[in-house]
């Protein structure tokens, strides 16, 4: 339970004279949910990008899943699942077509799919839609069904990049549910988000400011060390400090 | 007044920021002229022509022997029979196909004239032209050479046959055909994206819930793009006249003025499309499959309308490009004035006029 | 007069046989100088409302006035008067900060110096970027931007539709920093937002959720309403408490909030212990329950669920 699943250390990232990515260094374990926070600009998508194997890092060294994120980028791939709220499903295949598509890209065998495609649709109260497009879900359905269709193939680690804006509170809170069982089954959860009520629902949270980890501790500890009421307050007080703005 | 002035600006703004597509819409006139240009002149060499010898004598054999050391041609092939000059042009790379009359020698000594026929496949009417001529050139040099040697002059009169295309478009086709192209594809394919591209970016409800006015946004959408054509023209005319040779014989002044009218119809169609679309995508594909190629296709230029189906010649009337090709042709090579293609000029005019209209009742001031 | 009034008015999208609703009889007011919040998810509805109030569309039936004027038949006078800014960035990228502000300045038949004193306060926190391309600015700063291009015709309502979506926590709080301070410039405002943290911030808000409004007042009376007892609860082991305590029989719903999970019982009579005594028997450790005060959010879920999805 205890093994880490992401390991970065001094991971930077530098584009010209700019350095996105400034030698950010921790562990996530094996089943966390690790909140990823920052401002516009930050740097968190660079980072998401060289864990995810996208991007290669300038220096530094780190593993995900027990792959080098220099060498080892295919491998990285095959173990981890990502979605993002841009990055989801194909509005124009159905719902079975979207899960089929996405688990053969992983090299899920046809009869693995057809078992876990039934259970699936029915905790996500999707049986009569199977057959429906995408399209003609309501957002909140969509990015439920898009996180499932995320960890469909049991990664090691899933990212998520925004995975709720815009949804309202009753589905955002259902969709939180899928990540607290994914984690339950062992699933390392990697998750960014504007909602500072969700970052509380993670184990533990980094805030990134200017490229830099400033902050990385559990929410509660958070609080404490920075006299703060919410993670809000938290959040506020670092990245008040940011020097650097941009998207 | 002040939003008119600020909204061109802003116009050309965008179109001097995006280098790429300046780049592209200056040079695409220049790099497409001087490509048909070259196209046309390099092909002649070593052409195969096919004989069809029905006198076999003297006479014969000298021309078709200074047919094939010419080095524009090359006597690839001898045929027997007339049926066989319609398979020669379709199997082979048979340019040129060379008829002598039975008797030929002996009509030429005994009568002082004889017929020889040269039948080309003018389905690329430039070449055969040329190649035609050349070959008349050469018969032309046979017969004073001849006539070097005796006092009555022998004649002999090359019979031209210009097969799948009879009337023969004009040997300068393709500038007034490159023109219209260019005008159709700048002035109505860039105005459309330029007005999609501001839903696309939603700077166009921004626009909506403004005091500015329809008509102005429409103007002001179409006034850089017309001046684009019309440094467009200007280019295409300096390099045909510079570099291809191809004066302007008719009025320099009537010439743009007609260029000018194609253009607002080409804006206008720009307009419609814009009107009808949200996507600068769709705005690109609707441009090019229904301007570019009925412009290609039906608009006289690549392939003579004459000889096409009576249904495609009525629904060539529909494409613009068409009576802006005609125009350009009687004014600038033919050197006609405007007594002879006003009634086209009529027609492009009401064409805009309707256009016009239409996309600025169909503007849509709300969304959806 | 009111800045806005809406009156049953009904927007409908997609076929005759199966019309969605993406607005259902909507009926609201909103005062001279108001701070006015349409609270709600993507696809409540409050786009299609903000561009009927903006001209932009046509409501299938039912009224709208905005500063007095018809949104039909007075369109003109109402794009004269309003400011608007939508969802997606709507500014010329490949037009410095400056040009845009100058080009919707001209547009709207005035200049930079003649309002100068309106944005002036926002304008100059971006003042040193001006030669800058809008499309090489950060997320906070092409806010900030739009805001004045907004702006710049002092416009007698302004309509933000979700201005602070997708944008970071720091750059949200100053946002509404800013409209606080254009209030008090006497400029009615309508702003949408799906974060619900942002109602606490408006005079009055509109709780929309699927074409409808579920409640309209000021958040404090909102929360008055919300007359069931709220707990909030947490442990060693979030997860499994959330679940053990929706299994509870007492339980009307339970989710997660924060730091706690707040939970509502299906009868505000049963006591702490009783709770207490529930999750000590399935041995749950540093238990911490206490009374907490509902937020907006808690009110958003309450009327979601009252009104049946």
């Amino acid at each position: 339970m205890n093994e880490p699943v992401i390991i970065a250390n001094k991971l930077t990232k530098r584009f010209g004279d700019f350095t996105a990515t400034n030698e950010i260094s921790f562990e996530v374990k094996k089943g966390e949910i690790f909140g990823f926070l920052g401002a516009n600009g930050a740097g968190k998508t660079t980072a998401i990008r060289m864990f995810c194997g996208l991007l290669l890092p300038s220096s530094g060294s780190a593993t995900v899943a027990g792959f080098d994120v220099f060498k080892q980028t295919e491998l990285i791939k095959q173990n981890i699942g990502y979605m993002s709220q841009k990055f989801s499903l194909y509005e124009d295949l159905t719902v079975k077509e979207n899960i089929r598509f996405y688990a053969g890209i992983y090299g899920m065998s046809r009869r693995l799919i057809k078992e876990k495609t039934g259970p699936l649709l029915k905790q996500l109260n999707l049986l009569s839609e199977a057959n429906m497009l995408v399209k003609s879900l309501p957002l909140g359905w969509k990015q439920k069904l898009a996180f499932s269709v995320a960890v469909f193939h049991e990664p090691k680690v899933v990212f998520l990049d925004e995975p709720t804006g815009g949804v309202d509170p009753i589905t955002r809170r259902e969709f939180w549910n899928l990540i607290f069982q994914a984690a339950e089954r062992g699933i390392t959860v990697f998750v960014t988000t504007h909602y500072m009520d969700e970052a509380e629902y993670c184990n533990r949270v980094s805030i990134m400011v200017d490229g830099k980890i400033e902050a990385l501790d559990t929410p509660r500890k958070l609080k404490q060390s920075f006299n703060a009421l919410s993670m809000d307050e938290v959040f506020l007080q670092l990245a008040r400090g940011a020097k650097r703005a941009g998207d | 007044m002040k939003q008119f002035i600020i909204f061109v600006q802003k116009e050309f703004y965008h179109i001097f920021r995006d280098r790429k597509s300046l780049l592209i819409i200056i040079f695409m006139p220049i790099v497409q002229i001087i490509l048909f240009g070259f196209a046309l002149t390099n092909e002649i060499k070593d052409s195969d022509i096919a004989i069809l010898d029905n006198a076999k004598d003297g006479a014969s054999g000298e021309i078709i022997r200074r047919l094939d050391a010419s080095r524009y041609f090359n006597a690839a092939r001898y045929l027997h029979t007339q049926g066989e000059i319609e398979t020669a042009f379709k199997t082979g790379k048979i340019r040129l196909v060379v008829v002598f009359q039975p008797g030929f020698r002996a009509a030429l000594l005994h009568n002082n004239h004889a017929q020889l026929q040269l039948i080309a496949d003018a389905t690329d009417p430039n070449t055969a032209t040329t190649i035609t001529n050349y070959a008349a050139s050469i018969v032309r040099d046979y017969q004073s050479d001849l006539n070097l040697l005796v006092q009555t002059p022998y004649l002999i009169t090359p019979q031209i046959r210009m097969l799948y295309n009879p009337q023969l478009k004009g040997a300068y086709n393709f500038v007034p055909g490159v023109m219209a192209m260019i005008l159709i594809l700048i002035s109505a394919m860039m105005t459309s994206v330029a007005i999609v591209r501001e839903k696309e970016i939603n700077t166009m409800e921004v626009l909506l819930v403004s005091p500015l006015k329809p008509f102005l946004f429409i103007l002001s959408k179409a006034i850089p793009y017309m001046f684009l054509s019309l440094v467009n023209v200007t280019t295409i005319l300096i390099v045909s006249v510079s570099l291809l040779e191809v004066p302007i014989k008719g009025s320099l002044l009537l010439l743009m003025a007609e260029a000018l009218l194609f253009i607002t119809t080409s804006v206008s169609l720009g307009l419609l499309i814009s009107n009808v679309t949200n996507s600068q995508q769709t705005a690109l594909m609707i441009s090019l499959m229904g301007l570019l190629l009925p412009t290609l296709l039906l608009g006289g230029f690549m392939f003579p309308i004459e000889s096409m189906p009576r249904p495609l010649q009525v629904v060539s009337n529909l494409v613009p490009s068409k009576w802006f090709f005609i125009i350009v042709k009687n004014v600038m090579i033919k050197g006609l004035g405007f007594k002879m293609v006003w009634k086209e000029t009529l027609i492009l005019f009401g064409m805009a006029l309707f256009f016009l209209a239409v996309s600025i009742t169909k503007f849509k001031t709300r969304l959806a | 007069m009111n800045a806005v009034t809406v009156a049953h008015i009904v927007k409908k999208y997609g076929s005759k046989k199966a019309p969605v609703h993406a607005l259902d009889d909507i009926s609201l007011d909103v005062s001279k100088g108001e701070l006015f919040g349409v609270i709600g998810p993507d696809g409540a509805g409050k786009t299609s409302l903000f561009r009927i109030l903006t001209t932009l569309l046509l409501a299938d039936s039912g009224d709208a006035t905005v500063d007095g004027f018809d949104v039909v038949k007075q369109y003109k006078a109402i794009r004269n008067r309003v400011g608007y800014m939508p969802g997606k960035f709507s500014l010329y990228q490949d037009l410095s900060v400056e040009e845009n502000l100058r080009f919707f300045a001209t547009i709207f038949n005035t200049s930079i110096a003649a309002n100068y004193e309106l944005i002036k306060d926002i304008y100059i926190q971006i003042e040193p970027f001006k030669d800058r391309r809008a499309g090489k600015l950060s997320g906070g700063m092409k806010q900030k931007l739009a805001l004045c291009c907004a702006l710049i015709h002092r416009p007698s309502v302004l309509f933000l539709d979700e201005p602070t979506t997708g944008v970071d926590a720091v750059s949200r709080k100053e946002f509404w920093e800013m409209l606080k301070a254009l209030k008090q410039q006497g400029i009615s405002i309508l702003v949408s937002t799906p974060y619900m943290d942002e109602a606490a911030l408006c005079d009055r808000v509109a709780l929309m959720q699927s074409g409808k409004i579920m409640s309209i007042d000021s958040p404090r009376n909102i929360i008055k309403k919300f007359t069931k007892t709220m707990w909030s609860v947490r442990s060693a082991e979030m997860y499994r408490l959330l679940n053990d305590l929706q299994q509870y029989s007492n339980t009307e719903k339970c989710y997660a909030f924060g730091e706690f999970h707040h939970l509502v019982l299906k009868n505000n009579g049963v006591e702490r212990d009783e709770i207490m005594s529930y999750l000590q028997y399935l041995s749950h450790r540093e238990i911490e329950l206490q009374v907490a005060l509902p937020n907006i959010e808690d009110c958003f879920i309450e009327l979601m669920s009252s009104t049946g999805k």
